[in-house]
């Protein structure tokens, strides 16, 4: 998920081509607060102009707190992004207030109620001690993501190269949203010159259960999908694990063996969600390699 | 001049049979055409010349020694570009021949660099009445584009250059050679000397072919020069010291740096996937990049690649920058040719690294010769202006028609490479790259085997095991006509440039000598 900033058309006429799954047009941080509008009449004229092909388009709007919040959903909505991301939530009140706005402006558009989804940034203590009402809040809200720059600023402490800051929040956030059924996504990695942190801190998220990280850069972009992206003896074995599975159900066995090992219930469920990952990055199973 | 008898060519552009003053023509007739009709030829060499033994070819000063040369109204005068946008050297000859009162010259150099613009005033004075050239740019670049020579400009490519020379076509009288560290009896190199600039491999071509050869120095070595002699004594009449040949800074720049913009690295990503479908990249696989943005980060993606598979590569090729030689300090490459060197890295290399080798431009890319080193390449990565869904390109003429680049070893290379690879964004300022037709074509697209942009690549479709391997690789493969769509949905159409078709001002000669095309004079809006 790369960010980037809503005022510069130079870099959004290019956001399709860097290989994203989706970008986040940026109202908020990364937008100067002289350039707030044209920032916003900018995006809401890509989002119609522009095909980003696959690529999902989400808009990062200013929070509840800014005078910008309600002219941000106002422009932003009818251009029909895939969802706005709502910075520093800290309660369910916050999703239902922009719910409400969103179901209002939606309506006077002539748009079907719902079509834009949420996605609540957590980004204060607060905000994460009320993680799963947030995410269950309102059906709009589609992921959970972590504001980790905020968060250790509330939290009085520096964000460090390793994370242990962030490992509780990290952990509650991916609880939370597993528990509502929403994805779940991890906050950026600041150092463009070290993609060997951002490695590091990918593989981390991506075995705590993260569905997504944002990139600032169009160069972090391979180095999370590399993350993400399944061993492939891992995939090859979760391959034989599912087929195996589907094997032994057709002829009415319960108990399987893969490679000499027992295999049950939770190891097939873990093994298909490991090969449809696979199958996102294009992997095929039946390839020995 | 006034278009004359036009001929059409094997691509279609119309091309005139004969230049007044400068010779006549054959129309382009396929990349391969003339190397096909495998004929022997007469070369010109320089003439043997008697020369009383002496420890010393030191003239008094410049006036001196072009008295001593012969050189006369009319003439043809050659210098080297291996100073780039440091050279001193044309400039302080220009004047001086100015002041010594001589008109009419040809001027031949290997190329013009971005600070040439002085040249345009020579042409207004007319003490140059006559250019053949790689590169044309900024004021000269306007000057020419704008009629104010009336003689057309021969634009040729490096190798097309060297044959030209060989043959005879570029007849020198005197070469004017920056020689950055050399002796009393004219041995030079330009790997050592307060003004290094590595490689002289045009330099070396025009020393042979020469009738006359001035060597100029500001660093004047005890006898002989060493560890190397790039172009030895027995072809050199004088040697001048002057006291500066140019501004050492910009004679051996910086190491390039890998781009950082997020574009071409994407436009460089998927021309490395591209390289790696093809399966060239195998142990003794040869390999080409230019130093601009996107090329360079391509040979960035190929040496991790080589690093990582454990591969050697045969040689590395061409104007070599630092990054090349770094690869061949790596054990990467066994071998660097370089004809030309890009950087200061690469200076040092040469002196340190046997297997950096030099080589002349006849050597590098004269088609026309037993072997050129291009006919051996296995990858090519070029840059581009513009290109058209006949995969032309154009590295010539800029949006509003004006010549602003340099031919260079651009057909060259796309012409020998097995793999020519040509990367651009797919729009620059708003601007599209791929139009309808391209303005100036430099290297015809039937030597083009893909157009690689951020939004796709172009497999020309004469290459269908290219779009076979890139498939199968899962690249992102468009329709040329298709990405031009899809760009011209961001950008808009441009209006095409205005020229003035019965003034021609310029024409492209293809390396075998042939013209390719013309460029006509630019009408003002």
């Amino acid at each position: 998920m790369l960010y980037m900033p809503g005022n510069s058309p130079g870099m959004l006429q290019h956001a399709p081509v860097f290989g994203a799954d989706s970008v986040l047009l940026d109202l908020e941080d990364a937008v100067a607060v002289a350039e707030k509008d044209a920032a916003r009449r900018l995006v809401a004229h890509f989002l119609r102009v522009l095909d980003f092909g696959r690529v999902e388009v989400t808009v990062r709007i200013n929070g509840a707190d800014t005078p910008y919040f309600e002219t941000d959903l106002e422009e932003i909505i009818p251009a029909r992004p895939s969802a706005v991301r709502l910075p520093k939530c800290q309660s369910p009140g916050d999703v239902l207030r922009a719910d409400a706005l969103m179901t209002a402006i939606e309506e006077r558009h002539g748009m079907e109620a719902g079509t834009v989804g949420i996605h609540a940034m957590l980004e204060t203590a607060r905000g994460l001690e009320h993680a799963f009402e947030i995410a269950t809040a309102s059906p709009r809200v589609k992921a959970l993501t972590l504001g980790g720059q905020d968060l250790t600023a509330d939290l009085g402490v520096q964000k460090t190269r390793e994370g242990w800051e962030l490992f509780y929040a990290r952990g509650r956030v991916v609880m939370a949203a597993r528990a509502a059924g929403i994805a779940a996504f991890d906050t950026v990695w600041t150092d463009v010159d070290d993609p060997e942190g951002l490695a590091a801190e990918a593989k981390q998220i991506v075995e705590m259960g993260f569905t997504g990280k944002a990139a600032i850069h169009p160069s972090q972009i391979p180095v999370i999908h590399e993350a993400f992206r399944p061993d492939p003896r891992e995939f090859r074995r979760a391959w034989r694990i599912v087929t195996a599975a589907e094997e032994a159900e057709r002829q009415g066995k319960g108990v399987l063996l893969v490679d000499g090992r027992m295999v049950d219930g939770p190891i097939v469920v873990r093994a298909q969600r490991l090969l449809d990952l696979g199958v996102l990055y294009g992997m095929k199973g039946d390839e020995t390699a | 001049m006034r278009r004359a008898k036009m001929v059409r060519n094997a691509i279609g552009r119309f091309v005139p049979a004969e230049i007044p003053g400068i010779g006549s023509f054959e129309p382009y007739a396929g990349a391969m055409a003339k190397i096909a009709e495998r004929r022997e030829r007469p070369r010109i060499c320089a003439p043997l010349k008697a020369t009383p033994p002496s420890r010393n070819k030191v003239a008094p000063d410049l006036k001196e020694a072009v008295r001593r040369s012969g050189l006369e109204n009319g003439m043809t005068i050659s210098f080297h570009h291996h100073f780039r946008n440091g050279d001193a050297l044309m400039a302080l000859v220009l004047a001086t021949l100015d002041e010594m009162g001589f008109r009419d010259l040809t001027l031949a150099p290997s190329s013009l660099p971005d600070t040439a613009d002085f040249v345009a005033d020579y042409i207004r004075r007319g003490v140059v009445t006559r250019l053949h050239t790689s590169g044309l740019r900024g004021e000269v670049g306007r000057a020419v584009s704008a009629g104010e020579l009336e003689i057309p400009v021969v634009i040729r490519t490096h190798g097309g250059r060297a044959r030209a020379v060989e043959e005879g076509s570029i007849a020198i009288d005197v070469a004017f050679m920056g020689a950055p560290a050399c002796d009393a009896l004219g041995n030079f190199t330009g790997c050592i000397g307060k003004s290094a600039c590595g490689a002289l491999g045009y330099a070396q071509v025009d020393a042979r072919h020469a009738r006359h050869v001035i060597a100029l120095t500001d660093d004047l070595m005890d006898y002989p020069v060493r560890p190397r002699i790039s172009v030895p004594q027995y072809l050199v009449d004088q040697v001048v010291v002057v006291d500066s040949l140019g501004d050492p800074t910009k004679i051996a720049t910086g190491a390039a740096r890998i781009t950082r913009n997020p574009v071409d690295l994407c436009v460089a990503k998927n021309a490395f996937d591209l390289v790696a479908a093809s399966g060239l990249l195998a142990p003794g696989c040869s390999f080409q990049v230019g130093a601009g943005g996107a090329s360079l980060a391509v040979a960035a993606f190929v040496r991790e690649h080589l690093r990582e598979k454990g591969i050697r590569g045969s040689f590395g090729l061409g104007g070599i920058s630092g990054f090349m030689s770094g690869m061949l300090e790596e054990g990467l490459f066994n071998a660097m040719f370089d004809v030309q060197s890009f950087d200061s890295a690469v200076t040092g290399s040469m002196v340190r690294n046997p297997n950096h080798i030099e080589i002349d431009a006849s050597w590098y890319a004269n088609p026309l010769n037993k072997g050129c080193l291009v006919h051996n390449l296995d990858v090519v990565i070029l840059a581009a202006l513009e290109v058209d869904p006949e995969f032309h390109v154009n590295v010539m003429t800029g949006n509003d028609g004006v010549l602003r680049g340099a031919s260079g070893g651009h057909a060259d290379t796309a012409a020998g490479a097995e793999l020519a690879i040509v990367v651009a964004p797919s729009f620059r300022g708003g601007v599209p790259t791929i139009k309808d037709s391209v303005k100036t074509v430099i290297t015809p697209g039937e030597t083009v085997d893909a157009i690689v942009t951020e939004r796709g690549i172009c497999i020309n479709p004469a290459r269908a095991d290219l779009l076979e391997a890139a498939l199968k690789a899962n690249l992102p493969v468009k329709d040329i006509a298709d990405l031009q769509k899809e760009v011209e949905r961001l950008t808009g159409v441009p209006r095409p440039v205005e020229y003035d078709e019965d003034h021609i001002v310029a024409v492209v000669e293809y390396r075998d000598g042939t013209l390719l095309d013309t460029v006509c004079r630019t009408l003002r809006r």
